[in-house]
């Protein structure tokens, strides 16, 4: 009998939750902040499905409502993977060691 | 480019995702950490582009979309001051969340796009993992808005409850879960608009019964969220990356809430179901006044703790509000140069999100080396000469370890007490968040210093 892929992706997942689980104990808690801003970032990939959603379909109907819908979720995608990542940065930058 | 092979990309996004994760174990791999997220994401796009790979008028709008939200995201990144990163994160996750619902909608209306079948002939596996998604990030969403409204200031941080409330919630979540089902055998595009309109009034409904103080745990709680309806999108597209990084996101955002609550002592269940406030029972309220405080101003504090061999700081987030880290900084410069020894205790719930506080002092260029949490620092008080507290107030009471009837009994606090003597900087003998008044005002040992953060910090540096 053949397995169904939904098995396969499902064990990815939950795989993936173990380990975020083991990865995410292991973060210092003076950066828990640029933690929820990179998390937050990442989680910004979404946007393969937005630009999937806003190319669909043929090149004349490109402002049809389900394409529409593909823009505007890249625009919010696009806010967060910016903004997270670069404002991530600046707060790593500044946590410098003691000068010796 | 073939499906196997983008696949293989996403994989490999994914595995990049959890590299900038580790990164963040300490701050010296932290920044690399960064970089593997953003290469991470750049793999993501491109292949999405070439995996497409319709290079028509539509790619145009695409790009220029993209350049538009990306130029948003990147002024506000650079433009917003570290004290608004609650509320900057807030905003972020909401966006998340809605990016998922539109997700959502797009491929339930054009699901051939998606591979999923066609209008009104839905994979049922697909329409149970859209309608999550969806359903997730439109609580993600609203929920996010009513905490952004809340640590802006724009809205109250009081709880606001009302009767019947958990039932209404319990109900709308039953709905939620019937809708979906109905939606799996009717395909009725109107049920899959109600899903969404409903878990939007769940998202306020969720977050507005919660108070100000409890914001560290709304905040990772939603982080979750939003990793889960990304997750969900993730099952919906068969994406790899999406389903990896939404479990990373998702499971992060839980620990981060399980530890704020560790913080507080309390259940998960307790904060959500209400603030501290909206419990409050209040005792105690009447026999405060009598009490005697020992008052000081900034010269006494200034010789105190000229005076000292060892110094322990406790920012709170009354630090946060009244800007107070750089002048903070510049009293620490001017104790080292007099040979103190100074360090930082800093509580897992001080400030409004978590971290936050470490960021604050890491602005203000305190070297993290110098800067300790609770059980790394707390056995120090006893041998240190002066505690400055500075904007934190529920995190030292020490009723927490004696008053079995207090709210707060056994959340772990800071051992102000111990020390020799103890600097409590703070605008009035008002209580904390929690409502309760602290014993640490009434101690011997303890001198308030009656006056905002920053200017009693800054008289403290003249004197010094």
């Amino acid at each position: 009998m053949e397995i169904d892929p939904f098995i396969f992706r499902l064990s990815i997942f939950i795989l993936s939750i173990f380990v975020g689980y083991y990865v995410v104990w292991s973060v210092t808690p003076s950066l828990h902040t640029p933690l929820m801003s990179v998390t937050n970032a990442i989680s910004s990939v979404i946007i393969v499905g937005a630009i999937i959603a806003a190319l669909s379909g043929s090149s004349e109907k490109i402002f049809d409502i389900p394409n529409i819908f593909g823009f505007l979720a890249i625009i919010l995608a696009a806010v967060n993977i910016f903004g997270g990542f670069l404002v991530t940065q600046r707060m790593l930058q500044m946590y410098k060691k003691k000068k010796k | 480019m073939s499906a196997n092979l983008s696949a293989s990309f996403y994989l490999i996004s994914g595995i990049l995702f959890i590299l900038a994760l580790r990164g963040l174990s300490s701050p010296e791999t932290s920044r690399q950490g960064n970089y593997f997220g953003i290469s991470g994401m750049a793999i993501a796009i491109i292949v999405t582009f070439l995996s497409v790979g319709n290079f028509g008028s539509g790619l145009v709008y695409v790009l220029t979309f993209l350049v538009i939200g990306g130029s948003i995201g990147a002024f506000i990144a650079f433009r917003i001051p570290m004290t608004a990163m609650p509320e900057l994160v807030a905003g972020f996750h909401s966006l998340v969340g809605l990016a998922a619902v539109f997700v959502a909608i797009s491929a339930f209306l054009k699901p051939e796009a998606f591979n999923l079948g066609i209008v009104g002939n839905i994979k049922l596996a697909s329409l149970i993992e859209m309608s999550l998604g969806a359903a997730i990030g439109a609580i993600t969403f609203s929920g996010s808005i009513i905490a952004f409204l809340k640590l802006r200031g724009i809205m109250s941080g009081a709880p606001i409850t009302f009767k019947g409330q958990h039932f209404i919630n319990l109900f709308l979540g039953l709905a939620i879960i019937f809708l979906i089902y109905n939606l799996c055998v009717t395909q009725s595009t109107n049920m899959f608009w109600t899903i969404i309109a409903i878990s939007f009034l769940v998202g306020v409904l969720l977050i507005i019964p919660i108070g100000g103080a409890d914001m560290p745990v709304v905040i990772s709680m939603l982080n979750s969220y939003s990793g889960w309806a990304a997750a969900g999108i993730g099952f919906t597209l068969e994406n790899t990356a999406l389903i990896i990084t939404g479990a990373l996101v998702g499971s992060s955002g839980a620990i981060l809430s399980y530890i704020m609550c560790k913080g507080m002592n309390r259940s998960f269940f307790n904060v959500i179901l209400g603030g501290w406030g909206a419990t409050e029972q209040s005792t105690g309220g009447q026999n405060k006044e009598q009490k005697p405080v020992k008052s000081g101003n900034a010269d006494d504090a200034a010789f105190l703790m000229k005076n000292a061999s060892s110094v322990i700081i406790v920012p709170g987030y009354g630090m946060a509000v009244a800007q107070a880290q750089h002048a903070l900084r510049e009293m620490v410069d001017a104790l080292k140069k007099n040979g103190v020894k100074v360090s930082y205790a800093i509580h897992p719930v001080a400030g409004r999100m978590p971290g936050h506080m470490n960021v604050l002092l890491a602005e203000a260029n305190v070297p993290y080396d110098e800067v300790f949490e609770l059980e790394e620092i707390n056995n120090d008080f006893a041998n240190c000469d002066v505690a400055y507290v500075i904007g934190a107030n529920d995190v030292t009471n020490p009723i927490a370890k004696s008053d079995p009837q207090s709210p707060i009994y056994g959340m772990p606090v800071l051992d102000v007490e111990k020390s020799k003597s103890v600097l409590f900087v703070k605008r009035s003998l008002s209580p904390g968040y929690a409502g309760i008044d602290n014993d640490l005002f009434y101690r011997d040992n303890t001198l308030m210093l009656f006056a905002d953060a920053k200017k009693m910090t800054e008289e403290i540096v003249k004197s010094l």
